[in-house]
């Protein structure tokens, strides 16, 4: 199946809009009645959602569960008010009424009338194909056993293997204010692994996993033993962690996942409503050094097949690549269409919203640092004393203050420039604006997390990448008890 | 007589039908709407109406489970069919069923639920407005919001299985909310209150919420980081909660039978402090977490989780009771709601004074909890005591240790809790945390 955006779209067309036989011009009919409320901005969302999950625990995949949802939003947006319907049946009755319900905060009417394009072109960053429909159901549950045989062939104390798989398939079809109709079609795959290992009376976690905005075939031989070591070898090295430090000292972060660090410190903070509202604790500082000098960080929602990708945000607008902190100075925010406009500058198509029942807000999508001239040997050895902090779970931010925090699950000491014992896991905390100041080395290792991770704001989740290179923050608090 | 009983009815016998040996299904709807005010003026209006409707199968041992929202005889009959094809792939396991159909919930009972809120949008567009109107107007140190909420939902589900139990419960919930930004020298800092209720007569008053969010906010200027010690602290009824929340998760069936949970084989053994009592109310009047049946349709009893310090039962589904060799607590779908009950006359104004000088935390970020063996390190902010009083502002410090260590250190539990959620735990004085700051 190739896709074009002719293919995109009359796929879209045929799974959204001909099983209710509803026309282009009905279309039209709904835009315009949101447009005689005298709104400034809207959209018809179109979504249905198919998911499928398959877990395996004992040695056997003894759970799958489906699921399918479907609904179209339909947003008015009049200055900075906004109004939000929906309707999760595509009847055209319920459809006008919804229609009809989000111009609650209208003005007075007036005569409007919509014309609606031909479908936009679009870039594709990744394949338009199902992958719940790219892998028989048989060798997905194979799949998950050769992972558990695997991971418990590596170590005896591997004690418990919980794998599962799970695959996600939208279309999208965006109508706007200006007659735009825009269709996606949006794949996603995640393998999560997850083990128990013990030894006398210690039992830890070890985690791992994988995935993007591909299908099943994406999980080959080589990606796999790599998810088993990284989840065994994690669990394994926790069972001989000694109590974390606590206090401030030098924090060495590793490549790829520790990149959350570049999420909660500065990318919330960068996101256009919280900076017309001036809520960030980097509101106000367009053009001011925020971060140290070797500190250059962007958003970039074109990586082909990545978890972040979008061809086009949930507006419609086509995703950029947008540099937000060029040599430590604030160069851009991350903007959807209203704070764009509010804040006279335009989308750089980040605005996302969970489904068609949320609102519409200015969200990340694969957020990184670029990689510095040093090499990771180099930064470690000139590290007295301090942490290496490997691999990270989540993290929070207070935008206001600006204070992140984000918990380590495989650390180390570092002492007299080498990896010394590794230590239990632990909580950094720091405030955004000090700690990018506080970078002073980076090597020329960056890469993204491997896919797994979802970003929570007012309540609503998205897919995300992070990414950076090996870090050198200098100075970090680290929540220990020892 | 729930308006989806003859939906419930069509799939059971369908799914019967299609072959499965035993099946169960959910119909779930919902309306409501949400307003916010920002700088005075209305910033988001939110219509909410969703509906679910999800199938569990069994065939032989094996089971499959399908959902959707769409409410078609067609996609009803699909989504029967998907979670059959899909329990003949999945491997049989003898745990896997119903729960005993002796256990099945037989006595209905009221739990007062259900209060819809009459306010059309236009009142509560003028409630949220005032209610950010006095936390701006509170202190002229309050220099900006991130809004004001008022919201009301309401919800009806049914849940019907194979051995012909059938429960429908019916519900209400209204909140108010209000986040405030007080500034000074410069630096921004951003605090909330809201109070939420089944019905909205227990709702605070809203121009309170909006003052006690200001002061909240107005109370964190000046905050600073303290220097590395080990200190007694105090968790305030706010953030209380989250500890019997770790508890839970511990001792749940799934953490349990999956060996991973640091609470593993403690049933009967001591775990926490002996004056420590928690216990499980499924029947409070109007509480967010009551109903008279779990997710499986097994009546739910008021019962001791936590007395005297032993642990007196985990919280187990007929799968997790059955991996255990043990009953069914009635907790398929979670805890239900919980009362921590106070250790001693006292609220969180007189532990501060008794403990001297100690952390009183009011804020606590990330999950930094790891319950395979009790590790935890989370984020804090709140104030320093000194001398029986509130000192100062604390922020950007964690507090760790190991939650088995902790539980058994709490040192009294004040009479304090909020009753805003499921959880009702006051004050929480834990003896010598590990606190990092500078």
């Amino acid at each position: 199946m190739t896709n074009t955006k002719e293919s995109v779209f009359t796929q879209v067309k045929a799974s959204l809009l001909d099983p209710y036989n509803i026309s282009i011009q009905d279309l039209d009919l709904m835009m315009s009645g949101m447009l005689s409320k005298g709104i400034d901005m809207g959209d018809i969302y179109f979504q249905n959602i198919h998911q499928e999950s398959w877990t395996l625990e004992d040695g056997l995949v003894k759970k799958s569960s489906y699921s399918s949802r479907q609904g179209v939003g339909f947003r008015s947006i009049i200055d900075e008010q906004s109004g939000l319907a929906y309707s999760e049946s595509l009847e055209k009755d319920s459809l006008f009424k919804a229609a009809r319900a989000s111009s609650s905060i209208a003005k007075s009417g007036k005569t409007a009338t919509s014309k609606i394009d031909e479908p936009s072109s679009l870039e594709n960053y990744y394949s338009s194909v199902n992958p719940i429909s790219s892998l028989e159901d048989k060798a997905k549950i194979e799949l998950l056993q050769h992972i558990d045989a695997l991971a418990r062939s590596k170590d005896h104390r591997v004690k418990e293997v919980i794998a599962s798989l799970a695959g996600n398939f939208q279309n999208i079809l965006i109508i706007n204010d200006l007659g735009r109709i825009v269709a996606d079609i949006r794949p996603m795959v995640r393998l999560s692994l997850s083990v128990i290992v013990e030894e006398g009376e210690r039992k830890e976690r070890g985690t791992s996993g994988g995935g993007g905005r591909v299908d099943y075939t994406f999980f080959n031989q080589s990606k796999i033993k790599n998810y088993v070591a990284e989840a065994v070898d994690q669990a394994l090295i926790n069972l001989e962690a000694v109590e974390a430090p606590a206090g401030e000292m030098t924090v060495v972060l590793g490549s790829g996942w520790p990149g959350v660090l570049v999420h909660e410190a500065i990318g919330h903070g960068l996101e256009g409503d919280f900076n017309r509202k001036k809520t960030s604790a980097f509101s106000g500082l367009m053009g001011e050094k925020v971060a140290s000098s070797i500190c250059t960080i962007v958003d970039d929602g074109t990586i082909k097949d990545a978890r972040g990708s979008l061809n086009v945000d949930d507006e419609g607008e086509p995703t950029e690549k947008t540099v937000l902190i060029e040599d430590g100075k604030l160069c851009n925010y991350m903007q959807d269409q209203l704070n764009a406009r509010l804040m006279n500058t335009k989308s750089t198509g980040n605005g996302r919203r969970e489904s068609y029942s949320s609102q519409t807000i200015p969200r990340m999508t694969n957020t990184f640092m670029l990689g510095g001239s040093h090499k990771h040997e180099e930064i470690i050895e000139s590290v007295d004393e301090g942490i290496y902090a490997k691999n990270f779970g989540g993290g929070q931010v207070d935008i206001t203050s600006g204070k992140f925090v984000f918990s380590a699950n495989e650390a180390y000491l570092i002492k007299n420039g080498k990896i010394d014992r590794p230590i239990k896991g632990a909580m950094l905390i720091g405030d955004g604006p000090s700690a990018l100041n506080q970078v002073s080395m980076l090597a020329d290792d960056l890469a993204l997390d491997p896919g797994i991770g979802n970003c929570g704001k007012d309540g609503q989740t998205v897919p995300v990448n992070v990414g950076q290179p090996t870090m050198k923050i200098d100075n970090l608090t680290v929540g220990g008890t020892a | 007589m729930n308006h989806h009983q003859d939906k419930a009815d069509m799939a059971l016998k369908y799914a019967k039908s299609i072959g499965v040996d035993e099946s169960s299904v959910s119909f779930a709807d919902g309306e409501g709407f949400s307003v916010t005010a920002r700088n005075g003026a209305v910033e988001t209006v939110q219509d909410y109406k969703d509906q679910s409707f999800a199938i569990t199968v069994y065939l032989n041992k094996s089971v499959g489970a399908a959902s959707s929202n769409d409410f078609s005889e067609t996609a009803i009959k699909s989504t029967i069919d998907k979670a059959f094809s899909l329990s003949s792939l999945t491997a049989d396991d003898e745990c896997n069923g119903l729960a005993d159909k002796e256990r099945m919930a037989t006595e209905e009972l009221d739990l007062d639920l259900y209060n819809p809120w009459n306010l059309d949008i236009k009142k509560a567009k003028t409630m949220a407005i005032e209610c950010e109107t006095y936390a701006l107007d509170f202190d002229e140190k309050v220099v900006n919001s991130e809004g004001a909420t008022v919201g009301s939902y309401m919800n009806q589900s049914l849940y019907a299985n194979s051995h012909g139990f059938l429960g429908v419960s019916k519900s209400t919930g209204h909140s108010i909310s209000c986040t405030a930004i007080a500034a000074e020298n410069g630096v921004m800092e951003m605090d909330y209150d809201y109070t939420s209720a089944r019905h909205y007569d227990d709702l605070q008053d809203h121009k309170e919420i909006g003052i006690l969010a200001a002061k909240k906010a107005l109370d964190n200027l000046g905050s600073r980081k303290i220097k590395t010690t080990k200190a007694p602290v105090i968790f305030s009824p706010r953030v209380s909660g989250s500890l019997m929340s770790h508890l839970m998760s511990a001792i749940s069936g799934s953490s349990l039978y999956r060996n991973s949970s640091f609470l593993v084989n403690s049933k009967d053994k001591k775990i926490c402090s002996e004056f420590i009592n928690i216990r499980e109310e499924p029947h409070l009047k109007r509480g967010f977490s009551s109903c008279y049946f779990d997710a499986e349709g097994v009546e739910t009893t008021p019962r001791f989780i936590v007395e005297n310090g032993v642990l007196k039962g985990y919280l187990l589904s007929s799968y997790s009771a059955r991996r255990l060799g043990l009953e069914t607590t009635g907790n398929a779908g979670g805890h239900h709601n919980l009362v921590l009950e106070p250790t001693a006359e006292e609220d969180m104004q007189s532990m501060i004074q008794n403990i001297g000088s100690g952390f009183l935390v009011t804020g606590l970020i990330g999950y930094g909890v790891n319950i395979v063996n009790g590790d935890y390190s989370r984020g804090a902010n709140g104030f320093w005591i000194e001398n029986g009083q509130i000192a100062y502002p604390v922020s950007e410090v964690t507090v760790a240790g190991n939650l088995k260590d902790m539980l058994m250190k709490i040192n009294a539990v004040g009479n304090d809790p909020e009753k805003k959620g499921s959880i009702y735990a006051g004050s929480v004085l834990i003896d010598d945390l590990m606190i990092a700051g500078e």
